[in-house]
């Protein structure tokens, strides 16, 4: 079985996995990081989101020996301590989350799109979700709370 | 005090969801855990010749391999039904065998035929590449109109012409005297769409048995852990309920799929046993698609009778609706009482008839999806009162305001049932109509013809029965359960308080609501109050989440609970304060003598309750610890107006909601933070239902065509506006909080309002129906085949 090394979350870590093993169940089932999940089997649904080198990627789709020498960044890596990451902030603060499953990967997917544009316009939000589903909320809030994330100037 | 209902607080649910610590079902692993395949049927309909397991059952890694044989040499049941319907002469409905694992045919793509068991999942999906069966296909059908047809392919032997009931409810004699004397008559034919539920976390489900105790364990994707217990239990695993628990840890959306009682948490569970092992499922979207009960699909015949003015004189339905290959958990009382009760809708219709023809076809099985049945009475009623304006030539607001129950005729009795305790359905389409700009449509409509699109607005004023349900009615009705609910308030000695609830929350946000419910209730802060839902061994017997219950029927029995702490606790107050408990005051989470300063806080009451030295323990027991079961009185009745506008661009077809206007009255709002994101994301599954889901199955082979999120289009960020939200609130009578639900409305109310829009916006063509969802190809073919645009009126 090949290995691979890669740091999660400013953590090196090294695994031994099949050579068809995705990042995500790398995260999910050596590494034991359950909060990126898994909501479909098409790339669909955006679940999964994560940061791969410091750019939002879908970790379904990428294998995990092609992650090797990465810095990946989990939901589980994004607060500082206690203290919530802003864009986390902002989806408690609008109520942008429901049943929480979509949510690491829109939370995860909303800070790349403030790094790459600070300001985006409403469309430019929605448009930049078009690869993340959320079943619960109707994106309203979700909108909502990326609009507030990023005119707290985040 | 008092302060906590009535404001957004922010949900103490978000934290862990949003750094990663939710704990779903596929994030639990256990000791020596094994993975499920479950091998589906790739045929709509077929006879299984062979299952033969030898060659995968020496694949590497694999444990076991199970098969319908394994679970018939085991005794194990079928999946049940739980509510019986009656056909119109009286006899019962029939009720086919659901084995978990296929025996002897396959009637849907996806059938469970068999489980590989191996020590990765990977390893057992490999190993069923080995599994040989021999399917003899068979002719499908998976249209319910075509499945009833002479000739048509037969799926039980048990369910001649594929017929499962022949159900009525209404007054058909009276219903046909008043049609023969309508001025005018509306009539439509219309598909109520077949909707694929998709929450965004698949099912999943992980057994455990101890064989020193002879205990299992389940974790289940569920909205209602005890349900699933009682079913599995009794009726498929015949396993004490008190050898089985059942855990439905955070639940990532529901919707209604995660109701029923599921193969797949059988078959976990009962493997887990044999193999020795806890055993673990979780769902490929794939197979999300393919096994998760799908919701709607109505055929429907409807005729309004009107007279001169506009008045509606009779209402005549008749509907087949498809349930799939096998009868799922509520699956018979979607389309018969849950929809039939609610065609009064908001009007004063003297007389209705509806009858309900249910079909077995070669599809996967429907049940409830948000709304379930409402929905679809209130797209057929508020399309057809829109045909009927036009057939009246009045207003489509008009119209609605001279058929409205009025503010003053509460309790109103429909002729189907139900009993409407309170509403203001006038005040709502005003607020609605003020909201939405209405009298400056004209203006919008001339922009966007400027820019040559089509504009069109649509009103829904619907109506919805939830707060399921005062039992003894549902049980006359064919229920098989009750649908109380139960609260426990257990206040610990130092005074914090754990709430359990039977309901469960998986999205709701239930943990805050609730709370605020019972802080101010007991005038202590919500951070003293922790609410626990979703364990069997934790919460006593509880009926679960659905049809928008949660709050009228969960939160009356914790209020229920908690007047027992507060009566309970009067007593200890008037030991330890030395007076008569007629004196004792509770006010503020402080129990004082009325007209003294003397008191002692809940805190202290809770101390001298677990701690009875000085106490009343000749009559009143020590703990502080309170259960109630609360049966609702009456269904509660949410309503409201929805007015849509949207734009269509006639060059493409393409349909965009351009403005949203939901004004919902959904009784006594605790948390309006949290009922409006419920009323957003109803509205957006409403959206999706009217533009963009619909679940194809290919009409000469039944394969599924729409089995992915690449095939099966569902709202995306850039598909939708922002809404606008609001309330017209009365509140409900017989409950103590005044609540009526909010988990449904949006998606009951939003259908008839896209679509009474997008018809509208094709006026010009002469077009008078489309059937959901309008896609831009059936927008465009719409078009075209219409006869040439009228100048614009």
């Amino acid at each position: 079985m090949p290995s691979v090394s890669l740091t999660v979350n400013g953590r090196k870590v090294s695994a031994e996995v099949e050579q068809r093993t995705l990042l995500v169940q790398l995260l999910r089932e050596k590494l034991g990081l359950t909060g990126t999940h898994v909501g479909c089997d098409t790339s669909q649904c955006g679940a999964c989101v994560v940061h791969v080198d410091g750019t939002s990627i879908k970790s379904c789709t990428i294998l995990a020996v092609q992650c090797e020498g990465t810095n990946v960044l989990t939901i589980e890596g994004l607060a500082q301590g206690d203290k919530l990451h802003p864009m986390q902030e902002a989806f408690r603060e609008h109520h942008g989350l429901q049943c929480g499953f979509c949510t690491p990967g829109m939370v995860m997917s909303a800070v790349d799109l403030l790094k790459n544009n600070p300001k985006p316009s409403e469309r430019e939000i929605r448009e930049w979700l078009e690869g993340n589903i959320c079943r619960c909320t109707g994106y309203h809030n979700i909108v909502k709370a990326i609009q507030a994330a990023s005119q707290a100037g985040r | 005090m008092a302060t906590m209902i009535g404001t957004s607080v922010k949900r103490r649910e978000d934290a862990k969801f949003l750094t990663g610590r939710g704990n779903y079902t596929d994030d639990i692993n256990r000791p020596g855990q094994v993975h499920a395949y479950i091998i589906r049927s790739p045929h709509a309909h077929a006879t299984l010749a062979s299952v033969k397991t030898d060659k995968a059952a020496k694949r590497p890694g694999v444990v076991a391999v199970l098969t319908g044989a394994d679970t018939a040499a085991d005794g194990i049941g079928g999946l049940p039904c739980g509510w019986l319907i009656h056909n119109k002469d009286g006899s019962p409905m029939v009720e086919p065998p659901h084995p978990p694992l296929a025996q002897g045919k396959v009637r849907h793509v996806g059938d469970p035929v068999a489980v590989v068991i191996a020590e990765t999942y990977a390893q057992a999906r490999d190993a069923a590449e080995h599994v040989e069966i021999d399917y003899k296909a068979l002719p499908a059908v998976s249209d319910a109109s075509k499945a009833i047809e002479r000739g048509a392919p037969q799926l039980h032997d048990e369910a001649k012409g594929n017929l499962c009931y022949d159900w009525h409810l209404g007054d058909k004699a009276a219903v046909d005297a008043a049609f023969a004397k309508a001025a005018k008559v509306a009539k439509i034919d219309l598909i109520n769409n077949r909707l694929i539920p998709n929450a965004m976390e698949p099912r999943a489900a992980l057994g455990e048995f101890n064989r020193a105790t002879g205990e299992y364990t389940l974790y289940t994707t569920s909205q209602n852990p005890h349900v699933i217990r009682l079913l599995m239990g009794a009726h498929v695993l015949h396993v004490a309920e008190s050898k089985l628990r059942v855990i439905a840890p955070d639940v990532g959306g529901g919707f209604g799929s995660k109701i029923y009682h599921y193969a797949e948490e059988a078959i976990v569970t009962w493997a887990a046993a044999k193999v020795n092992r806890p055993v673990k499922w979780t769902a490929e979207r794939s197979e999300s698609f393919m096994s998760d009960a799908q919701g709607r699909d109505h055929a429907t015949h409807g005729e309004l009778a009107l007279d001169k003015d506009g008045k509606f004189l009779a209402l005549r339905v008749s509907t087949v609706a498809n349930l799939g290959g096998y009868l799922s958990t509520f699956s018979t009382t979607i389309p018969t009482w849950l929809y039939a009760t609610l065609l009064a809708g908001v009007y004063t219709t003297p007389v209705i008839y509806c009858e309900v023809k249910a079909v077995f076809t070669n599809t996967v099985p429907v049940d409830a999806y948000r709304g379930a049945g409402r929905p679809e009475a209130s797209y057929l009623l508020e399309r057809l009162v829109d045909i009927a304006a036009n057939v009246c030539g009045l207003d489509r607001a008009e119209i609605r305001k001279r058929n409205f129950i009025p503010k003053t005729a509460f309790p109103y009795q429909t002729p189907v049932a139900l009993q409407y305790d309170s509403g203001d359905y006038p005040g709502c389409l005003e607020t609605a109509v003020k909201a939405s700009d209405y009298a400056g449509y004209d203006k919008r409509r001339a922009a966007s013809e400027k820019a040559g699109k089509l504009r069109g607005i649509g009103i829904s004023t619907y109506i919805e029965a939830c707060g399921i349900a005062p039992s003894a009615v549902v049980g006359s009705l064919g229920a098989r359960a009750g649908l109380y609910e139960v609260g426990t308030v257990r206040v610990h000695p130092t005074g914090t308080i754990s709430v359990l609830t039977g309901t469960h929350s998986h999205g709701q946000g239930h943990e805050t609501t609730f709370a605020q419910v019972v802080a101010d209730a007991l005038g202590v802060p919500m951070e003293s109050i922790e609410v626990v839902h979703g364990d069997t061994a934790m919460i006593p017997f509880g009926m679960g989440t659905y049809g928008s219950r949660s709050l009228a029927v969960g939160g009356s029995a914790i209020l229920k609970a908690v007047d027992k702490i507060v009566a309970k606790s009067k007593k200890i107050a008037a030991h330890l304060l030395e007076a008569a408990e007629a004196d004792i005051e509770f006010k503020d989470g402080v129990f004082s003598v009325a007209g003294t300063d003397r008191s002692k806080t809940l805190g202290e009451i809770a101390l001298a309750a677990y701690v009875p030295h000085n106490y009343p323990i000749e009559t009143v027991e020590p703990g502080l610890d309170e259960t109630a079961f609360y049966d609702p009185k009456n269904f509660t009745f949410p309503a409201g107006t929805h007015i849509c506008e949207v734009e269509v661009d006639p060059q493409t077809g393409v349909v965009t909601v351009e403005k949203f206007t939901a004004v919902d009255d959904v009784g006594r709002v605790i948390n309006p933070m949290i009922v409006e994101g419920q009323v957003h994301g109803g509205v957006v599954q409403g959206i999706g239902q009217a533009l963009y889901e619909g679940c194809v199955y290919d009409p000469k082979t039944g394969q599924l065509l729409t089995g992915s999120m690449m095939d099966y289009c569902m709202p995306r960020a850039d598909n939708l506006p922002a809404f606008s939200v609001g309330h017209h609130t009365t509140l409900c009578t017989h409950n103590q909080l005044g609540v009526k639900g909010c988990g449904e409305v949006g998606a009951i109310g939003s259908p008839p309002a896209v679509m009474n829009a997008v018809v509208d916006a094709l006026k010009p063509y002469g077009i008078t129906h489309l059937d959901m969802p309008a896609t831009p190809e059936r927008v465009w073919r719409a078009i075209h085949s219409a006869r040439q645009p009228r100048a614009a009126e």
